[in-house]
């Protein structure tokens, strides 16, 4: 106990990368998830091709494979040398935006056409009419997933201590390998750290759906247990991994 | 700079060994997923059991998989379980809370009538769960567990933490080797689309197939 009490300032600096990884992977993924989920429901094909091969690379290979990659491969053919750090939210943002970007097309494309038909009634245009008709009641469905999502990503933020970045899991690593605890406790206080994040996010993504779900009339659970349960995973992942 | 055909000559040969590692770990570690995952499902549906086992599989499955392989690795560093079986078990059981997850819907999922009239016909429990319940449920949930599969997959690089040699390890070795690591990479990316797209496009099959959601 002594021990978990007198290293907790470690830990918490580690933490502090592992948020960070979190938060800005989180951000690039968000942006590519909207503006190539949102090309996959074009009519151009151009567009349509370009988000069916992002979506199918960066799915297909493995976040930590892609962080090889930009870590060690990307400098020997254009000479130009990434940080890890940006290695890391480069692959993670890339990978995990792939994913949210089909989140982001079958929820477009689950919103009742009925709803596009009136926006085209009223004369709106597409800008007018994807921002304000779409993609409101398309941002409600996503919103489970992308809250699964971004538990994903900050999981596999942890890759990063096998560069050599100082994140949570880097720092129970140093711990163990100086041996001055046992593997039991380093590990388990690093666990428990990311089963708190989890929780954190979980809380925040149900705050967000709760809004949304607001903002479109929708009736809302609004118990404080309502916002602990889990977010609901299986069968609506969103199209194939 | 140009592919280095030479040393992609020598690569490949080494990376399909590695591939074989990776498929085995694959099989294995989805196997048990698939199994375990099931166990949990149902213990999960008893009252106070299922309480705990609830609070162990969400602990399991919101911390890092990587963090999981290298803890258990260093609590068997003095035993002589091999590397690759500890992988296997690790990957297995982490990937059972979510397959589990996966029945829990698909059960859930089974219409109440069907309940009902297993009442009625007064069935012992094992063919309720056997006959009629589980038939439907996991039928209707195959496209998810097949995602989980491609998902199970492309986690196995991650035992490269714990000295497993698959095809990521194979291939920092020989790209150390050779001070390049360019080819290396990119034909262990290049292995990873080949599995995962056609296998993306036979889950979307499967979803036209079998899940009318």
């Amino acid at each position: 106990m002594d021990f978990v009490i007198n290293a907790l300032p470690q830990y918490w600096e580690g933490a502090l990368l592992t948020i960070r990884l979190t938060v800005l992977g989180a951000a690039l993924a968000f942006v590519l998830a909207v503006v190539v989920g949102t090309m996959g429901t074009l009519r151009n094909p151009i567009a349509r091709a370009v988000a069916t091969v992002y979506t199918e690379v960066f799915r297909g290979v493995a976040a930590i494979v892609l962080l090889f990659w930009f870590g060690y491969s990307f400098v020997e053919i254009t000479g130009f040398r990434l940080t890890t750090d940006f290695a890391a939210i480069l692959a993670l943002g890339l990978n995990v935006g792939a994913y949210g970007a089909e989140v982001v097309r079958s929820s477009i494309n689950a919103v009742p056409r009925a709803q596009t038909e009136a926006a085209i009634a009223l004369n709106m245009s597409w800008w007018r009419r994807t921002s304000r008709v779409i993609f409101p009641q398309a941002w409600a469905q996503m919103l489970p997933t992308f809250g699964n999502l971004v538990i994903e990503l900050m999981k596999a933020t942890a890759i990063v201590s096998i560069l050599g970045l100082t994140d949570l899991t880097k720092v129970a690593d140093d711990f163990r390998a100086s041996a001055v605890a046992d593997t039991f406790t380093v590990y388990t206080v690093a666990l428990v750290a990311y089963f708190l994040f989890a929780q954190v996010l979980i809380v925040l993504v149900r705050l967000l759906e709760r809004r949304a779900n607001r903002r479109l009339g929708r009736p809302t659970d609004d118990s404080l247990l309502g916002l602990l349960r889990p977010p609901s995973i299986g069968t609506t992942t969103g199209g194939a991994r | 700079m140009v592919w280095d055909v030479e040393f992609t000559r020598l690569l490949i040969p080494a990376l399909l060994e590695g591939l074989w590692v990776t498929v085995q770990a694959t099989v294995l570690g989805y196997a048990l997923a698939l199994v375990l995952g099931l166990v949990v499902a149902l213990v999960r549906r008893i009252r106070v059991v299922g309480g705990i086992v609830f609070v162990l599989t969400e602990f399991i499955r919101t911390t890092p998989v990587l963090v999981q392989l290298v803890f258990i690795f260093s609590l068997s560093a003095l035993s002589d379980v091999p590397a690759l079986t500890i992988g296997i078990v690790v990957l297995g059981v982490h990937y059972a809370t979510y397959t589990a997850e996966v029945y829990r819907s698909g059960i859930e999922g089974v219409a109440k009538g069907q309940w009902e009239a297993c009442r009625a016909l007064s069935l012992p429990p094992h063919r309720v769960w056997g006959g009629v319940v589980l038939p439907q449920a996991i039928r209707k949930v195959i496209p998810a567990l097949g995602n989980y599969l491609i998902a199970l997959f492309k986690d196995t690089p991650l035992l490269f933490a714990i000295s497993v040699p698959e095809m990521l390890s194979v291939a920092k070795g020989l790209g150390g080797d050779h001070f390049r690591s360019f080819e290396a990479f990119t034909l262990v990316g290049i292995a990873f689309l080949i599995v995962s797209v056609p296998s993306a496009v036979v889950i979307r099959r499967l979803e036209r197939r079998y899940a009318a959601v």
